[in-house]
């Protein structure tokens, strides 16, 4: 019951989001400061998510230390993300230097 | 053959078997030869969407691998993929319920999360506004982070005549795609879900992080940006112990108040 709640709630805002402007048809645009704004929140949103995941990997307490496998596959993975400048492969490696650490530490 | 007289010599269809679509702006126009042009569209659409599919499909698998562990049931999965239809937010929800999140606040942050396809209808709004409504919402159903790319490249490449024609065939089409493959990743997750229940310990779910890891490192070019991204994780370190995971929401909120700040300061310098 709880998740059909949930997941209709997450399809109405989702389409929401994506209906209001075009439903208008133009009648309402944004204003400036509001497009560069928008402009920030994926990298603001992920990185929320990102950070804490990889370092409280328990979900209680940070572990900054070399015996934590997702900071240091993480770690990788910005590096290869910086080089290389393509998701896949980010990914991709990223996964395979997690599963290393992991199987190493 | 033809019991209708229509303004080309060439009209062999019948009018009763109207073209998907009549109805649209196109009246004075051969229905044969303008179905022709839908389909090649729809596959023209199709076809530019593949590499964003190939990019979709790990996600599309692992989403459903995880939806289990993470405590959405397997039709819950399915339904979420049909009916929500936006990736990292659906990957965000699994997140949250991990951690045992209640519904209202995982709609919040979906809210949050997907607040950018504002952005993307912002940009079509004046190449789809002649359209019916109907039309329209599909648009916006379908308005992912991979459709929007393609049809955004294409409209910047095509003429007037092709945005007012087609624009809404060739979107169908890569819509399509998206979305039958969307669905079909999910299914294949869950089933492999199922097959290996100890996939959990694969370290899939590192998946998630390195993921966005690579979505965020484009968007570090300006000093705001940077800055926006450095408050984001900081605060979220420091809001972790706040109750129903509302840690996630005051820091993306005051890291794009910092980073708005900063552009908006430093472009009054200039």
């Amino acid at each position: 019951m709880n998740e059909a709640l949930m997941i209709a709630g997450m399809a109405v805002v989702t389409f929401s989001i994506r209906y209001v402007l075009l439903a208008s048809a133009g009648h309402f645009t944004f204003p400036g400061w509001a497009k560069i704004a928008l402009d920030f929140v994926p990298p603001a949103v992920l990185t929320a998510i990102i950070v804490p995941a990889v370092l409280m990997p328990n979900g209680n307490s940070i572990e900054f230390n070399l015996q934590n496998a997702s900071l240091l596959a993480a770690c990788v993975a910005v590096i290869v993300g910086l080089i290389r400048k393509d998701l896949l492969t980010t990914i991709v490696i990223g996964m395979i230097a997690f599963g290393l650490f992991k199987w190493l530490l | 053959m033809s019991n209708v007289p229509t303004p080309d010599n060439c009209a062999t269809i019948p009018m009763s078997t109207k073209p998907i679509g009549a109805g649209d702006a196109i009246t004075d126009h051969d229905p044969k030869l303008f179905r022709k042009e839908i389909i090649r569209e729809i596959f023209a659409g199709s076809r530019a969407t593949i590499p964003m599919i190939v990019g979709a499909i790990p996600f599309g698998i692992i989403f459903g691998t995880l939806a289990e562990q993470s405590g959405l049931s397997p039709l819950g999965a399915i339904a979420m993929s049909i009916f929500v239809f936006a990736g990292s937010s659906q990957f965000i929800a699994l997140g949250l319920l991990a951690a045992g999140t209640g519904p209202l606040m995982i709609i919040a942050t979906t809210f949050i999360v997907n607040l950018r396809h504002l952005l993307y209808s912002a940009a079509l709004v004046d190449d789809v506004k002649h359209l019916s409504g109907p039309w329209r919402a599909l648009i916006a159903f379908g308005l992912t982070d991979e459709s929007f790319a393609t049809i955004a490249d294409k409209i910047r490449k095509s003429d007037d005549e092709w945005r007012k024609k087609y624009v809404q065939w060739f979107y169908l089409g890569s819509f399509s795609a998206m979305y039958g493959n969307w669905i079909l990743c999910t299914i294949i997750g869950i089933t492999l879900g199922e097959l290996f229940p100890d996939i959990g310990n694969w370290g899939l779910d590192f998946a998630m992080a390195a993921t966005f890891i690579g979505m965020v490192l484009p968007y570090l070019t300006t000093r705001p940006m940077l800055a926006c991204v450095l408050v984001a994780g900081a605060m979220s370190l420091g809001t972790a112990d706040m109750p129903h995971k509302l840690g996630l929401m005051v820091s993306a909120l005051s890291a794009l108040a910092v980073g708005l700040s900063y552009h908006l300061i430093s472009r009054k310098k200039k």
